[in-house]
Order: structure tokens, then sequence, then C-alpha cells
């Protein structure tokens, strides 16, 4: 009784399946798919030349770029972009002493009250602070920003697929409107307040570029040029650290975990085939 | 109950010899998992799996309790104490990205389990229990992976659970005022989330539970095996300890391994970038996608794009659940008395070349945007998924000339059976 159900409902499920298949097949056959620049003119995200030092599993962090990263972030980003998961604590994994954090934290004001009054106020900064948002909420950061809230840095690289060489790429990435885009989509127009970039993925960026020419921030001595293409790795190096303030440590626990593992399994292995071995049958010997 | 030949739990120290008059819990331990267990001879490493599944559910209760300890189920803080146990718990980036990929292991190893049970019809008497009791687990597990995945409040986790509940909202009269109820509110929010959290810590308790059940199930007729023939005689059987603990072992070794490469060389692979933004209830993703394990059934869910009688997503939803539900009916449905796929030419030829790129498209396709090719590819792959288990299975075996099988294991092992054949131990289990 159960089988000839299962086929009627097996045979059901299947036809009605098959019917949507055969009109969406229809459609998709004879309807024109319109192309669209986002589609053709997208660029997918690359890394600079040479990559960054925390690439690959043994990769480790570049300290010195991420303190030039930090400060990229501190003069440029910071104008727009909170990083509220980032404690100035924290800073001590860009090879801080204690004393500059204490001194860098006491240079931001943060949220406070006073401890006469009990009114909201501000106060310096101390080492367990978070880093404050450059603005009080979100409605005002929409307000200062035609309506595109800056997102928070903290995990923008993990947010993003390829994440670091997103945000390098976005960077890097403003321009004019290439010719053939022209040619191919007249139509096609950045409109008033938005910024032409390929590598966002609608192609029109509310953010305008923020790196705009070499040596807009200073770098202390020894350190490279800050041309655009400099400052915007080092920042994207930086934001990969604050969204994974782990990353060296954790690669560098899995390679002796790793090798423990490896080590155990041939042992496994080998005791494995020890136990089987009076049951395994052998091969006729002559 | 077991073999007769099932070797007897003889503690010599008085200690276990204390416990097993008061509480033979040791002895209760030895015939499940240790020497007491005869099992068959010839497993392969697809019977590796249910162990690898259980210390993946041990793994996830582990390092889930930890979790808990560090976390807060109220939507305006969530999101920031998982980037609290990342950040600033000790070894807590360690037990997150061991609980997130541990689920995506989990469900790895459940799924060659489940198909290892397709294959060699694992499901057949005098297994239905055990089948039935697995079918169970992974409805569970289902079910706990996915109000896992909204915990972490990100976008994807607050979408997802928009879409799944919403899918409630597609049974007629009731659909809405249920998905409410399930919800406790109108959209996903702190009732939501509070909700998720007590049951996500519930449920593993209650599949423990349900595993127990399994493998006591499982423990009255005892494990099958690649060929499908019962065991006969005492030589086609060996203890589970030490023989099946050291293949386990092994296997659970390599697992091991490749769990590790994940969970510190690649932690993010198996999730989505959109779940490290924040919850937003006005910002709608691009593609919103549920976790990789379950987009099979989500291909099956959008591969309903057309109205017919019903409307198009209820049909979608009937389908889902239906795609699973189904597992229940196997060992009725399929009729063929030989069980293992080895001796059945045209059930293989199903499996391989049907059962096996229907899933392989309804994953990929589950994945991917709705949008042509992938919505015509999941409409054909569903298709085959329905025609396969509910048509294909119930008729193939009338129209299927099984190959000869072995007389027994021993046979199948060593090329003769003589000891079994002269009759030795060849009492038939009870």
């Amino acid at each position: 009784m159960i089988r000839p159900i299962a086929i009627l409902v097996g045979l059901g499920f299947s036809i009605v399946v098959l019917l949507a298949f055969v009109t969406g097949a229809y459609t998709w056959a004879t309807e024109e798919t319109q192309p669209s620049a986002e589609y053709e003119f997208y660029l997918a995200p690359h890394g600079p030349e040479g990559g960054f030092q925390h690439d690959g599993p043994l990769g480790t962090w570049d300290v010195a770029q991420l303190q030039r990263g930090y400060q990229v972030y501190k003069e440029v980003c910071a104008a727009c972009h909170s990083l509220k998961y980032v404690a100035f604590r924290d800073l001590a994994g860009l090879g801080y002493t204690e004393g500059q954090i204490k001194a860098e934290a006491a240079s931001y004001q943060v949220p406070g009250i006073n401890p006469d009054t009990g009114e909201d106020t501000f106060r310096p900064g101390l080492p367990t602070d978070y880093f404050p948002s450059p603005y009080p909420n979100a409605v005002a950061a929409a307000a200062a920003n035609n309506n595109a809230v800056p997102p928070d840095l903290s995990l923008i690289t993990k947010a993003r697929h390829h994440g670091t060489e997103y945000v390098y790429s976005l960077l890097t990435g403003y321009g004019p409107i290439p010719e053939e885009l022209k040619a191919e989509f007249p139509d096609f127009d950045t409109p008033p307040g938005l910024h032409f970039n390929q590598y966002f993925p609608n192609l029109n960026l509310a953010m305008a570029p923020p790196i705009t020419a070499d040596g807009q921030v200073t770098y202390a001595e020894g350190n490279p040029e800050p041309t655009i293409r400099q400052m915007s790795a080092d920042v994207a190096a930086f934001l990969t650290w604050t969204a994974e303030p782990k990353l060296v440590e954790r690669r560098q626990t899995g390679w002796p975990v790793l090798g423990f593992l490896i080590f155990a399994t041939i042992l496994a292995f080998l005791a494995k085939k020890q136990v089987w071995s009076s049951v395994t049958p052998r091969r006729e010997r002559d | 109950m077991s073999f007769p030949w099932a070797k007897e739990y003889t503690p010599t120290n008085p200690v276990m010899k204390f416990f097993d008059e008061k509480l033979p819990l040791p002895r209760l331990v030895y015939n499940a998992v240790g020497a007491g267990y005869p099992v068959p001879r010839n497993l392969n490493y697809m019977w590796n799996f249910g162990v690898f599944a259980g210390f993946f559910l041990v793994l996830q209760i582990v390092t889930g309790i930890v979790l808990a300890m560090h976390y807060a189920s109220d939507a305006t803080v969530a999101f920031g104490k998982v980037e609290h146990i990342m950040r600033d718990v000790n070894w807590g980036w360690l037990m997150r990205y061991a609980h997130a990929n541990g689920a995506s292991f989990f469900f790895i190893v459940i799924y060659m389990h489940i198909f290892r049970g397709f294959y060699y019809s694992s499901y057949k008497a005098p297994r239905e229990m055990v089948w039935l009791l697995g079918v169970v687990i992974f409805l569970l597990m289902m079910a706990t992976a996915f109000m896992g995945y909204v915990l972490p409040w990100g976008q994807m986790s607050f979408w997802g659970a928009k879409v799944i509940t919403g899918l409630f909202g597609a049974i007629p009269v009731v659909g809405e005022p249920l998905q409410v109820w399930l919800l406790g509110g109108f959209a996903p929010d702190d009732a939501a989330l509070n909700r998720f959290f007590s049951l996500h810590f519930l449920l593993p308790f209650v599949i423990a539970g349900v595993v127990i059940l399994h493998i006591w199930a499982l423990h009255i007729p005892g494990s099958s095996n690649p060929t499908g023939v019962e065991v006969k005689s005492e030589s086609d059987t060996v203890p589970f300890h030490p023989y099946y603990t050291a293949k386990d072992g092994f296997g659970l070794g390599v697992v091991l391994i490749l769990f590790a490469i994940m969970v510190f060389f690649l932690p993010n692979a198996l999730g989505h970038p959109d779940n490290y933004i924040e919850a937003n209830p006005l910002s709608t993703p691009a593609h919103i996608v549920p976790e990789w394990y379950f987009w099979p059934f989500y291909a099956i869910l959008r591969a309903f794009t057309m109205d017919f009688i019903l409307p198009a997503k209820l049909w979608g939803v009937i389908a889902m659940f239906a795609a699973i539900l189904l597992w229940f009916f196997l060992p009725w449905l399929d009729r063929s008395p030989v069980r293992s796929g080895h001796y059945r030419p045209l059930f293989r030829k199903f499996f391989w070349f049907g059962l096996i790129p229907a899933m392989v498209v309804l994953f990929w396709c589950g994945g991917a945007p709705a949008e042509e090719p992938y919505v015509m590819l999941s409409q054909l792959a569903t298709a085959y998924y329905f025609l396969h288990f509910l048509v294909i299975l119930p008729l193939v075996s009338s129209f299927e000339k099984p190959e000869p099988l072995p007389y027994s294991i021993t046979e199948a092992v060593l090329g003769s059976d003589k000891k079994a054949v002269l009759g030795e131990n060849t009492k038939p289990a009870t």
C-alpha cells in the first residue's frame, strides 16, 4: 500500500517541479537578458604587488606596516569610520609599549560622567577604553554622510569576500568612467554624491576617495614613501589585524597541533595494522 | 542481547568487581563499544562515520558550554559578545572556530553516514528502528544548527531566521499566527534570540539521548556490513575492541587533521562574510543563504517557482520537508531482498549516476543566487531526487537481477567458509 502512494507522491512532486522547469526554461530561452554595466565592468579585488607579510599559512604581522596603517586610519578613516571593537589596550599587538598606549588613549576624548555632578561629559581615554565613534549615533552618521552610514571598520576585512584585498582595491580603485564602459552603456552615469569605483559591486560608491594624494600622511623616518598604494596597503593590513588580532597566534598554534595530530595518526595507523594483522588474510605463499 | 560468542565482562580488579555488582556501568560500556560487542570483520572505512559523529557531538557540547559561559542572548549585545569571545576570552577564538567548524564537520560526517546507509541499504530489516532514530537525530541536528547560526546575531543570522521562520507563514490559515508564535514577535528580535539560545543549549542533550537509543537499537541486530549478508558464525565477527577501536582511532586522526586545517588556517571558509556585519533589520543582504549544510534542501525549496493549484511557496515548503521526511519510509519503500549496493547492478547505477550527481547539483545551486541557470538545474535535480526515492527505489528491484551473494562474511573475506559450513557456531543470533 505504501509503495503505490509513494510513487504517486514522487510523481506529483517531480511533475510540478518539471512544469516549473519548462516554464522557467522557456522564459530563459526566449527573453533576452539585458547586459549590465555592474556585471561586465565589476573587477575582482586584488592585493598590492608582492602581497602582504601576513599572507599564507606561515605569514606573520609586519608590525611596522600595521603601525603605519594605524596612522592612516587615525588621520584619514577615523574622521567618519568607527572602530568600536578595538580597545586602546589592544594596540600592544602593534608593538606599542604600555606608556605609549596610555599616552595614545589619553589623546582621545571619550564619553564619561562628571564625577562631581553626574552629568555627561568627556574625559581623556584610558587603555581599557574602546576607540570612540566619530558620531554620537547612527542618525548623526547618516545625516553627515548623505544618508550612507560609514560602516564600522573593526571587522570590515572579515565582512567582505577577500576583505583585505577588497579594502586595498577599493581605496586604489577610484577613477573616471572608462571609455569602453561609456561606449557600451551610454546611459550609465554615476549619480551626484556617489563616486565611480570598479571594485564596488554596483560601481557607484558613496564614500569619496579618502586617500587622494601621495604624501597625504607623513610617515616617520625609515618608512617607505607614503604613496596612495602604500598607504592603502598599510591601512588594509591594519584592518586585517583589527578584524582578526589572533590571526598569527592562531596559525602558530595550528602548526604544532597539526604536527602532533599527524604523528598520533601515524601511530594509530601502525597500531591498527598490528591489531588487524592476526585476522587480515595474508596472500598465499608458495 | 548479543551473539552467543560475545565475550563476557569478567572484572578481576576488586574495584571493578565492586562496581559491576552495584552498578554494571563498565559492563554496559564493555558490551556496547568494548570487546563484548562482536562486529562484522569486513567493515570498510565508511563504517567509521558513526564514531566520528559521536566525537563531533561531544566536541560541540564541550565547546558550546564554554562559549555559553561568555555569551549573552540579548540582541543589543550578542554580536559584541561574540567579538569579546574572539578577542578577550583566553582561547576564545579557538573555542568559537572549533564550534563553528565543528558544526560543519558534524554535518559532513553525518552526510557520509547517511549516504553509507543509502548505498548499503542499512535501513532494511532488521535495522529499521536504527534508521528511524537516525533520521530523528538528523532533524534535531538541523534544528539545533539553524538556531545556533542565529546566535552571533549577524546579518545572515537575522535574515536566515527571518526567511526560515517565514516558511511557516506559507502554511494556509494558521501560517502567520504560527510564525509570530514561533518568533515571539513579527520579526526576529530579543524574544526569538533568547528562545533560540535556550533551545540551542537544550537540543544537543536531546540528540545525545536519541543517540543512545540509536546505538541501543543497533546492538539488537548488530552492525550491518558491506556484503549485506548477516553474521552467521563467530568467524564472521571480531570484537569491537581492539579491532574497531583501533580502526576508528586511525580514521578519527585523519578527520582531526582535516578539522585542524580548517580551524587553524581556514576558519571562515565555510561561513558567510555577511555574518560579520551586525544584524540590521533595515538592510537586506543581496543574497540570503543558509549555512552550506542546508543548501540541498534550500535548493529544493527554491526549485518550486510555479503556482500549481497551491502557491509556489507552499509547494517549496512542503517539498523541502518531504525531502527529509520521506527517509522515514525507506525501509518499506525498498523491497529488494539484497541489502548491499555492491550486489545490485541497477540500483548501483541509479545511486552513482543519479542520486549522487543530483545531490551535488542541489548543494551547488542551494548556495548560488536564485538566478538561471541555477534554478533550472536545481529543478531537474529536485525532480530526480523525488523520483529516486519514491519511484525508482520501490520499482527497481522488480527489474533487477542481483549479483550472487557470498555465503557468508568469512567467505567474502577469506574466499571460503569451511568453518561456517562445518556447522560450528552456526546458531543464528538471538
